[in-house]
């Protein structure tokens, strides 16, 4: 398959799709997207703790699930499912995510160039006024030209 | 250093305390089929995760035994940058503690799988050391 024909890209069907791997693993599943933004879910997992006594999630599974949610948004803007790499990604923490609430990774791709995408988003959860995590990235795009 | 695997993230990722290197914890993450993200390459959310327990072990190195730091730290800033893909092997990481203030510890920490020259991913972590609560 070239770059050219590969399919539109559909976030619901990709993570729904037979694939295992990390993100399977955290149980991290899709809850919307539009043209340059995509929206997914981290359930609620005490496997994922940083501290058993608080309850509190690592930094580690949030990282995961903003690097799914900013690279989802940049296959949305492109409208393809084009191979990309994280080339860095920051996260400031607002605040600690509260123990027992799924977080709400999501993530846009406020901006293309022909070798770079530039993304943003926010870790929440439950109320997007309130975030938990600002993200900020860039992916190097694979197929762009030298 | 035996507290690395009250981590209940560090025990999920598999991650284990290898050794020491420079004087600061050496973890290693085993290759599992749940850390694969692209076809053939690690996710680099797993390989954050490594380098974020990395950092934390490192700066709990640096503490009297017996502190409760690792309960009391919490993340402010996380900056990871990817330079290689990680490939279907076992990957190593290790913290170097920049400043372990009264309030803030600042680290560095790097990950690699064959080389330690030639780094897969780093990060930098500032994080917050709260003051542990009275009760």
């Amino acid at each position: 398959m070239s770059f050219t024909d590969a399919p539109p890209f559909d976030p619901a069907r990709l993570l729904a799709g037979p694939r295992g791997g990390h993100v399977v693993a955290l149980g991290i599943g899709y809850r919307s997207h539009g043209p340059d933004w995509c929206e997914l879910e981290l359930g609620y997992d005490r496997r994922l703790v940083s501290d058993a006594t608080s309850g509190i999630l690592a930094s580690g599974p949030i990282v995961s699930l903003m690097d799914m949610a900013t690279g989802m948004a940049v296959w949305a803007r492109r409208g393809r499912f084009l191979p990309h790499v994280t080339l860095d990604l920051r996260l400031d923490y607002l605040r600690p995510a509260r123990s027992g609430m799924a977080v709400i990774g999501r993530g846009e791709c406020y901006r293309l160039t022909r070798r770079i995408a530039f993304v943003r988003g926010i870790a929440h959860d439950g109320d997007p006024e309130d975030p938990v995590a600002h993200a900020a990235g860039t992916y190097m795009l694979l197929d762009a030209p030298q | 250093m035996t507290a690395v695997g009250l981590l209940p993230y560090a025990d999920f990722l598999g991650i284990s305390l290898e050794g020491e290197r420079d004087g600061a914890p050496l973890l290693v993450m085993p290759f599992s089929e749940g850390l694969i993200g692209a076809p053939g390459r690690l996710h680099g959310g797993a390989i954050a995760g490594l380098l974020e327990i990395a950092a934390i072990a490192a700066i709990d190195a640096t503490l009297e035994d017996g502190e409760p730091a690792r309960s009391i730290f919490k993340p402010i800033t996380v900056t990871v940058d990817f330079m290689r893909p990680g490939l279907l092997v076992a990957t190593y990481a290790c913290g170097e503690v920049v400043r372990v203030g009264g309030r803030i510890a600042n680290v560095g920490v790097s990950a690699w799988q064959e080389d330690p020259a030639r780094p897969i991913a780093a990060a930098r972590m500032n994080l917050a050391i709260a003051q542990p609560r009275a009760d």
